[in-house]
C-alpha cells in the first residue's frame, strides 16, 4: 500500500543525490510541482531520463541538479528549443550535461523492457542513423527463428519514477486518464515511485481507457491539486499554452531565468 | 522567390503554398502519423478539404483525432478528446507504426540531403555541437516503417545541404515527397535521389537551385503547382486565426 504523505516528505525520503530519475509524462500530466520540489531540495548529480524532456527539465538543468540526460526528443513543443538545456550542452552552463540519446521507440521500449523484468528489448528501429554511432546503449541483434536483423536497447529501470495523476484513492490506488504516455511502464520499471495527484477520493470510479496502478506498486502519493501546471490534467485544468509560449524569452537569459526561478521556485511550496 | 510585393500581389503567401501543397498529398482515407507544427496543420488542412477521412495518428497515442482547432502540442486535450482511441506510446510504435498501420509519415526536419536524410539532431560537430536540436522524437521509426513519407521544411542553402552534420534519419523504401516553400520534389524510384518536380507560381527552377546545397536533379518538364484556391486559402486561414490559446 502507498504511502499518502506531503511532497516535501516524499522528495526528501525518494529521491537522492545521485539518482536515475524519470519524471514522465507525454505533454498530459506532467509532474512540474514534484520537479520544482526536487530544485527546492538541492538534488545533485541525478541523471534525468525522460522521451520529452520539456520546461520541468530545462529547469532542473538550469539549476544544477543533472548530470546526464537520458532522452528521445527534448524541446518546447509547438514553441522551440530548451534554452537551459542548450546552454548546457553547448556551454557547460551550469555544468556539463553528459547525453544517451534515443528515438522515441527506443525510449518506449527500454522502459516496456525495464517494466517486464527483462534485460533488454527489441525492436525495428534506428536504422541508417547516425543515433547508434553516438550512443553506447543502441546494439544489433539477429532474430533466431527468422534471422532478421533487428534493433536491441537495455532495459531502463529509474531509481525513482515521479508522475502526476488525476486520482488516488485512500489505500493509495492511483487512476489517471486521457493521454497516458509511458507514466505505466515507467512506474513499473521503477525501483521507488512517487504520484502527485489532483485529489484523494474515497472510491475510484471506473473510466473508458484509464490507467489504474494499485497502491501496492506506487511507494508514495502526495495530494498536489495543479501539480501538473503549466502542463494540464484532462478533466481538471486546460494546458497553459501561453505559459509554454512566455517560458521561450524566460528560459534565452541565464539572469533572467534564475530571477524567474528564485521567484516562482525556489520562494514557493507546492502541496 | 516569392517576395513580399510579389505575395501581396498573388493573394497568399509562400507558407500558405507550401502548406496547401503539402496537404493535397494526402489521399482519402490515408492513416496518418503527424508531427506538431507545419505537417499538424497540413494534415488537418486536407481532412477538411478533400479528405475528411483521412485518420490522423499523434505520437502521444491518439488515433483518430479531430481536432476542431489546430493544436500547440501533440499532446493537447483537444487530440485526446476528438479520438477514436488513446493508447500508450509504447503501443503507438510498436503495434501501429512498427507492425505497419501507418499509411503517411509525416515530418519536418533542420537539414535533409538529396536522398531526403534528415537532421534533426546538431548542426555542427555531435560532441561540441554550435546548435543542440531537440533530437530525433519519432523520426527514424516514422522514416523507415510508414509506406509514403512526407517531409515538409521552408528551402534553403542551409537546410538543403551536400552533407548532412548528423543522420537522424533514412527514409525507408516508400516513395518520399518533399514540400516546400519554393516547390515540389520527389525521390527517383530508381535510387532514392530527390528531383525537382513542380515549383510553386512565381518561382524558377534557378531560384530552387540556389536555395538547394547540391546540383538539384529535375523531372523532365517541371510543372508549376497549381496556386492554392480560394477555398484552400479560406480553410487554411479559418484554422490558423483560431491555433488554441
Amino acid at each position: 500500500m502507498a504511502e499518502i504523505t506531503t511532497l516535501a516528505e516524499a522528495v526528501h525520503e525518494l529521491v537522492h543525490d545521485g539518482d536515475l530519475v524519470a519524471l514522465e509524462g507525454f505533454t498530459h500530466l506532467i509532474p512540474f510541482a514534484a520537479g520544482h520540489e526536487i530544485i527546492r531540495q538541492g538534488r545533485r548529480r541525478l541523471t534525468l531520463a525522460r522521451m520529452t524532456p520539456d520546461v520541468v527539465y530545462d529547469q532542473l538543468i538550469g539549476m544544477g541538479c543533472a548530470e546526464r540526460l537520458v532522452f528521445s526528443w527534448g524541446g518546447n513543443p509547438g514553441v522551440g528549443s530548451l534554452h537551459r538545456l542548450r546552454d548546457a550542452v553547448e556551454h557547460a552552463w551550469p555544468a556539463p550535461l553528459a547525453l544517451e540519446e534515443h528515438s522515441h521507440a527506443g525510449m518506449a521500449n527500454r522502459y516496456v523492457a525495464g517494466a517486464s523484468g527483462l534485460p533488454m528489448a527489441v525492436l525495428r528501429g534506428y536504422r541508417g542513423t547516425d543515433l547508434g554511432r553516438v550512443t553506447s546503449t543502441v546494439a544489433t541483434v539477429t532474430c533466431p527463428f527468422t534471422g532478421e536483423e533487428l534493433t536491441a536497447v537495455p532495459a531502463l529501470n529509474p531509481d525513482v519514477t515521479v508522475i502526476h495523476a488525476q486520482q488516488a484513492d485512500r489505500q493509495g490506488t492511483v487512476m489517471l486518464w486521457g493521454i497516458t504516455g509511458v507514466q505505466r511502464e515507467a512506474v513499473l520499471a521503477a525501483r521507488r515511485s512517487l504520484v502527485t495527484v489532483e485529489e484523494v477520493v474515497d472510491r475510484l470510479d471506473p473510466r473508458p481507457g484509464s490507467v489504474v496502478l494499485p497502491g501496492w506498486v506506487v511507494t508514495a502519493v502526495a495530494h498536489v491539486p495543479g501539480g501538473a501546471h503549466p502542463s494540464y490534467a484532462s478533466g481538471y485544468s486546460r494546458r497553459d499554452n501561453g505559459f509554454y509560449r512566455a517560458w521561450d524569452a524566460i528560459s534565452r537569459d541565464r539572469d533572467r531565468f534564475t530571477g524567474w526561478m528564485q521567484e516562482h521556485v525556489l520562494g514557493r511550496t507546492d502541496g | 522567390m516569392v517576395e513580399p510585393m510579389a505575395e501581396r500581389m498573388a493573394g497568399w503567401t509562400a507558407d500558405e503554398m507550401m502548406t496547401v501543397a503539402a496537404a493535397r498529398r494526402l489521399v482519402d482515407g490515408d492513416v496518418c502519423l503527424v508531427g506538431i507544427g507545419l505537417p499538424s496543420l497540413a494534415a488537418n488542412l486536407a481532412r477538411r478539404l478533400h479528405a475528411p477521412g483521412c485518420v490522423l495518428i499523434y505520437e502521444s497515442g491518439t488515433i483518430g483525432s479531430k481536432p476542431r482547432v489546430p493544436p500547440l502540442s501533440i499532446g493537447d486535450g483537444e487530440l485526446a478528446d476528438t479520438a477514436d482511441a488513446v493508447v500508450s506510446v509504447p503501443e503507438i510504435f510498436n503495434y501501429w507504426l512498427q507492425a505497419g498501420r501507418i499509411d503517411v509519415g509525416f515530418l519536418g526536419a533542420a537539414q535533409i540531403d538529396r536522398y531526403a536524410g534528415l537532421n534533426t539532431t546538431v548542426i555542427g560537430d555531435y560532441h561540441s555541437p554550435r546548435v543542440r536540436l531537440p533530437g530525433a522524437g519519432g523520426a527514424p521509426e516514422i522514416a523507415s516503417s510508414a509506406r509514403r513519407v512526407i517531409v515538409v521544411l521552408r528551402h534553403s542553402p542551409r537546410a538543403f545541404v551536400d552533407r548532412l552534420d548528423f543522420r537522424t534519419s533514412v527514409p525507408g523504401r516508400g516513395p518520399t515527397a518533399v514540400i516546400t516553400d519554393l516547390g515540389v520534389l520527389e525521390a527517383d524510384p530508381a535510387d532514392g535521389e530527390l528531383m525537382l518536380s513542380s515549383v510553386h507560381p512565381g518561382v524558377t527552377v534557378d531560384d530552387v537551385q540556389a536555395a538547394t546545397g547540391w546540383d538539384l536533379r529535375t523531372v523532365a518538364g517541371v510543372g508549376v503547382t497549381p496556386p492554392p484556391t480560394a477555398r484552400e486559402l479560406d480553410a487554411l486561414r479559418a484554422m490558423t486565426s483560431d491555433v488554441v490559446g
